[in-house]
């Protein structure tokens, strides 16, 4: 973003373990510190939250200019411009405290280390030794920083506080109080981020207990973000609690198709399962947050209701056939219609790539009857976006269609009235998601339909083939704000399934209509060619973050509010 | 850094290697004599007579999986072993231990607990990793089947060879 037209930040010069940096006026020193590559161990801190500074972790050593007394000469500078720093005698704190002109930040010092040392042995009296059982082992701040920080040793002797645990704080969170460290940072999300004030202390000192207020849950649909910033295991997902260790997992940074938000994700799967999806940061789209209704929304991936084989319907029942065989078979069907006689649904599940593939498919067979199922929800006022389907924007501009749906009751009148005759259904379920019955689509001479379950469309058509689903597939889809991101495949789909643009590649090929596309990256490169408004672009350049593709005046409420935050200073960012 | 190794220099009359083929000759000559005298005996009719008797304290056989004095099953499952198994022969499937059970403190143990004895090196890295002295390395070596899947042990047969046993650290005591 460009920073022409803001006014001119004023710069101060901060002295980080000995050497000199530049930060604009206003930076915490934590901030400060990570830009100059020195990590400060924090719990309390969260960039995108208010900072109570209550877990004195982020303690350092700090210091100033010293302080002339009158008639008293001022210090003289160095060579480098800087005046020399006297150091105070106690530590700061990091994360709450600005930086200032000719400050000296230590954080390698021993003071530092001494009180790191302490905070982490104050924090480990009461905490339980059960990392074998706990969630959060392997991905645990306090793990970590007592490898780096901690005695190795407790000089307690007396028995630890009981605390309550396994408490259901909420329909899908579970809190175990004895492994809490009080940071906070929970109670402060659920009131700044989610306006759901339900978490908040009891009790002082050693028997400080985090709970519910009474009466009340934990059930709002962010719950599950308190999971991921909580920095050890005392909150923990229903979902995914003792299902897999966290280092079994192997990490996809891909993006969420619930909605038309696009959340960033990252998807932890192992032997081709997924076990978890965690909200990855993206300061334009879902800043570190997603909702847990599309968190959750991934347990069809792995179950029993998948295609795993293309099926044809021989004398009114499917048979499972190679990909070749289902292939040629559709080919020859659909050769015998004029293209006037064809009718085509797009989904707007689809990636660009997919759509682009599909429009050759389109013109091929030349048929103008093409539309695409919208879905619609209510907006949540935070990232849940009123268009449920996570590429419209990119239906639009590939098909180059200004309403995708407005062919719909056409077609589907058109099938009960007999001018379609085959229908072609791409990764979608007409007869559950746009109010297409089972007869209507008896009606046409020929169904051809992929998706990745079983479901009543599959049914009713005479070859269903095994589309993957998002999370076996890679390609760009296009969000809410215009925004281009990338979908990436974390798992192999089951069985004999393809990615939707390999169906229909194959599927032109078939018709005569050769192509040499072997790739997704070779589609993206057709989409720049294609597009002007892709010109410029290459999927390395569009990044684990996406780049902004086209103006569309949408706004993602969260991230307006997170700016006005910003803007007053109440949060990092 | 490369070590020198000393050579011993050799006497002439070491160099001809008579005497040592001779001493070699000589000492197969006394066994010969004591086993027609009975007095040694090379041969164990393996396998009606078995190793186990003469086994070393530290033999690494067949792991199992123990329960302890309260006869609780002490595996949590963790997955340290599975993690560190080399040959990758341990697949671990966790659960949560329902709230009536007497142990639900625990809160967490293995619903499938399967060791690939057809991946196994018994290298014993499960024993040294494992944090809660749940998996122990036994002197069962004579492991068999006659299909792969019978030679995978599940939780139910790693128990049966492991047992009880006792006086080890007791973490889930009354205080806990």
């Amino acid at each position: 973003m460009s920073d022409e037209g803001k006014p001119a930040v004023e710069m101060v010069d901060v002295q980080i373990d000995g050497e000199w940096h530049s930060f604009p006026k206003g930076t915490r020193m934590i901030e400060a510190c990570r830009i100059a590559g020195k990590e400060v161990p924090h719990y309390c801190y969260h960039p995108k939250l208010s900072s109570p500074g209550n877990c004195r972790m982020c303690l350092v050593e700090m210091g100033m200019p010293p302080r002339t007394a009158p008639g008293q000469d001022p210090p003289e500078k160095d060579e480098s411009g800087h005046l020399p720093i006297s150091w105070m005698p106690r530590p700061v704190i990091a994360c709450a405290n600005t930086v200032a002109p000719n400050m000296g930040i230590r954080t390698e010092s021993d003071l530092t280390h001494a009180c790191r040392q302490g905070v982490m042995e104050l924090l480990l009296i009461n905490h339980p030794l059960d990392c074998p059982i706990c969630d959060q082992a392997g991905e645990c701040r306090l793990q970590e920083f007592s490898v780096e920080h901690g005695n190795g040793d407790s000089r307690f002797r007396d028995n630890k506080v009981k605390k309550p645990k396994n408490v259901d704080v909420g329909p899908r969170v579970r809190l175990d109080d004895e492994r809490c460290i009080m940071c906070s940072r929970c109670i402060r999300f659920t009131d700044e981020i989610a306006d759901d004030p339900v978490l908040g202390f009891t009790e002082r000192g050693s028997y400080t207990t985090l709970t519910v207020h009474p009466g009340q849950q934990l059930a709002n649909n962010y719950s599950l973000n308190t999971v991921d910033i909580c920095p050890v295991g005392a909150l923990t997902s229903n979902d995914f609690r003792f299902q897999m260790r966290v280092w079994f997992l192997k990490e996809t940074n891909t993006i969420d198709t619930n909605c038309a938000t696009g959340a960033n994700i990252t998807v932890y799967s192992r032997q081709n399962e997924i076990y978890r999806i965690t909200p990855r940061q993206n300061n334009e789209v879902n800043s570190d947050w997603m909702p847990d209704s599309h968190r959750l929304n991934f347990h069809w991936i792995n179950s029993e209701a998948r295609l795993t084989a293309p099926l044809v319907r021989e004398n009114g029942s499917f048979k499972e056939v190679s990909w070749p065989d289902a292939i040629s078979t559709t080919a020859e069907r659909l050769r015998a219609y004029d293209g006037g006689d064809v009718a085509v649904i797009v989904s707007a599940r689809m990636t660009n790539e997919e759509l682009l593939m599909a429009k050759r498919l389109i013109a091929l067979l030349g048929t103008d009857q093409v539309a695409a199922v919208p879905r619609a929800g209510e907006a949540d006022g935070y990232l849940v976006s009123a268009d449920r389907n996570p590429n419209m924007n990119g239906v639009k501009l590939v098909l180059g269609m200004d309403d995708p749906a407005a062919k719909l009751d056409a077609i589907k009148s058109g099938l009960s009235g007999g001018s379609v005759k085959a229908l072609i259904v791409l990764q979608e379920n007409l007869i559950d998601d746009a109010g297409f019955t089972a007869e209507e689509l008896g009606k046409a001479d020929f169904v051809l339909s992929t998706y990745p379950m079983a479901n009543p469309t599959a049914d009713a058509s005479d070859v269903a083939l095994p589309g993957a689903c998002w999370a076996e597939k890679s390609g760009t889809m296009i969000n809410v704000t215009g925004r281009l991101q990338r979908l990436n495949r974390a798992v192999d789909g089951p069985g004999l399934t393809l990615e939707p643009w390999e169906i229909v590649r194959d599927l032109i090929q078939a018709l005569g209509g050769g192509n040499g596309i072997y790739s997704a990256d070779d589609l993206f490169k057709q989409l720049v060619a294609e597009y002007p408004e892709f010109e410029g672009f290459t999927l390395s350049k569009v990044g684990e973050l996406g780049v902004p593709l086209i103006e569309t005046g949408e706004t993602i409420p969260l991230i307006e509010r997170e700016k006005e935050r910003i803007a007053k200073g109440i949060v990092v960012g | 850094m490369a070590i020198v190794v000393k050579r011993p220099k050799l006497k002439w009359w070491e160099q001809l290697y008579l005497p040592g083929i001779l001493k070699g000759l000589g000492i197969t000559l006394r066994h010969f004599f004591a086993t027609l005298r009975g007095k040694t005996k090379v041969t164990m009719q393996y396998p009606e007579e078995k190793w186990n008797d003469h086994l070393p304290e530290h033999y690494r056989g067949a792991p199992a999986l123990v329960t302890d004095e309260q006869d609780r099953e002490r595996c949590v499952a963790c997955q340290l072993c599975e993690f560190i198994c080399p040959p990758r022969a341990i697949t671990i499937k966790p659960e949560e231990i329902p709230s009536e059970d007497k142990w639900a403190k625990v809160e967490k143990r293995p619903r499938e607990f399967d060791i690939d004895m057809i991946r196994c090196i018994y290298c014993g890295l499960c024993e040294e990793v494992c944090p809660e002295q749940a998996i122990f390395l036994r002197k069962d070596y004579s492991i068999t089947g006659t299909s792969r899947a019978e030679m995978v042990h599940h939780k139910k047969k790693l128990y049966e060879i492991g047992g009880q046993r006792v006086g080890l650290v007791n973490k889930w005591n009354e205080l806990k």
